[in-house]
């Protein structure tokens, strides 16, 4: 799965994407946060509190409670701010 | 017709009106957002998610053309480093009357706060924050 991140997440995390295979237990967008924030220092600062995050799979923005279903691509970012 | 456009190069504002009005229409409606100054900020910064961006506008701007009865929607949003006073942001309709040409405008801006993945960075001299999201604007989108 690739992961990409953007904004502050981007920065906490150090990377811009990457690419992870998670265990099957990771059902939905909310679990992957929660394994995310066992991967190092940065990505434990960056999904520390779920509320602060949006995310996309395969560019479609979705609410962290759905499930992943074989996603190829999910996004994590702060709320937009564009405009 | 619908123009998108993501791209670092300042938006140029005549240019844009101008081929809006070639539509044919009767009114042209505009919205022009400017990098606000004051607090200190002395640039700011657009990062964006490619590809998605792009679908995310093309998509606000085709439910505009099914909406309203319009000639023409122009959306162009720029990224990278913006320096106060310079555009972030323009949204340009054509129709047959005002109000549809008013109204698709306000539709887009607002919907374009929300439902596009941009995120803006103020920077104060060498210090740079990442812009919250306001509620007010989630408000604004959902009334539509």
């Amino acid at each position: 799965m690739e992961l990409l991140y953007f904004a502050w997440v981007r920065e906490a995390v150090g990377v811009g994407q990457e690419q992870v295979d998670p265990p099957e237990a990771v059902e939905t967008v909310a679990d992957l946060v929660g394994w995310l924030a066992t991967r190092s220092p940065g990505h434990a600062a960056a999904f520390a509190d779920p509320a602060k995050l949006r995310a996309a799979i395969d560019q479609r923005f979705v609410p962290l409670a759905t499930p992943l279903n074989g996603a190829k691509e999910v996004a994590l970012f702060p709320p937009v701010t564009g405009g | 017709m619908i123009r998108v456009s993501i791209d670092p190069a300042p938006i140029e504002l005549a240019l844009e009106l101008a081929a809006l009005e070639e539509r044919g229409a009767g009114g042209v409606a505009s919205f022009t957002g400017v990098v606000r100054g004051g607090d200190g900020i002395t640039a700011l910064e657009l990062e964006h998610y490619p590809g998605m961006t792009e679908d995310a506008l093309c998509t606000l701007a085709e439910a505009a053309m099914d909406r309203w009865n319009l000639l023409g929607v122009t959306v162009l949003h720029r990224v990278g480093r913006m320096a106060v006073g310079e555009r972030i942001v323009f949204i340009g309709t054509a129709a047959a009357h005002r109000r549809e040409a008013l109204e698709a405008c306000a539709y887009l801006i607002d919907r374009l706060k929300t439902d596009a993945p941009f995120w803006k960075r103020e920077w104060r001299g060498d210090a740079a924050s990442w812009v919250e999201a306001r509620a007010s604007d989630e408000a604004a989108a959902a009334k539509w």
